[in-house]
């Protein structure tokens, strides 16, 4: 929803793709929303270049994505506006992609460790800002 | 030229609004401005902040408040 006069606004993007991984992207984003961590938006307005959501994402303070995989689709569709995102990507939290079936214990697990700011496997806690996820 | 300012009626929209009919009018444009203030019509544009300015369908900016020459850029 639209929100107005309001400060520190992060919005969050979901690759959702195919693999398993990314519908637990899915169901981690949508973790995330209901948690106000962020206010979930849709990556493929950005990627139809929608002109509301490609405004909105540059004029957010904060904008995440959370890739199921290494090849980040999200993330790189907002590059693709010239929006550098805070990028989570869960492979890196340790989950195999192909291997892993989307449950709720992940979905839950995952969103806490996002919320923690947990570093990752790889030992990258995020990129796009060196704020370290708490902006 | 349609201009819409989307925004539920706060300061900033107000702002927006007034900033916009001033460089319409240094500018000579022929625009009708409309403030759209409903919620779904402002969301339907898939914008998650505002206020926002739209022309002719397309939005220019959203969650901030432009200066006046950046709104005469826009509307250029």
């Amino acid at each position: 929803m639209a929100d107005c006069c309001t400060g520190g606004v992060k919005l969050l993007y979901s690759c959702s793709g195919a693999a398993d991984v990314g519908q637990i992207a899915d169901g981690v984003s949508r973790k995330l929303r209901d948690r106000a961590f962020a206010r979930m938006t849709c990556l493929a307005g950005i990627g139809a270049d929608l002109s509301g959501f490609v405004e909105s994402a540059k004029g957010a303070d904060v904008n995440i994505t959370i890739d199921g995989c290494p090849v980040q689709c999200a993330k790189k569709t907002l590059e693709r506006i010239g929006v550098t995102p805070l990028s989570y990507i869960l492979t890196d939290f340790g989950i195999e992609k192909g291997k892993t079936l989307p449950s709720e214990e992940i979905i839950n697990s995952l969103s806490d460790r996002i919320m923690r700011n947990e570093p990752t496997a790889s030992g990258v806690k995020s990129s796009g800002c060196s704020c370290g996820g708490i902006c | 030229m349609l201009l819409e300012i989307l925004g539920t009626g706060c300061f900033k929209c107000q702002k927006l609004e007034e900033l916009t009919r001033q460089a319409v009018k240094e500018m000579g444009l022929d625009a009708q401005i409309n403030h759209v203030k409903d919620i779904n019509a402002i969301t339907n544009y898939g914008v998650m902040m505002t206020p926002a300015l739209v022309k002719d369908g397309i939005v220019k900016v959203a969650g901030k408040i432009p200066s006046l020459d950046e709104i005469k850029k826009l509307l250029s």
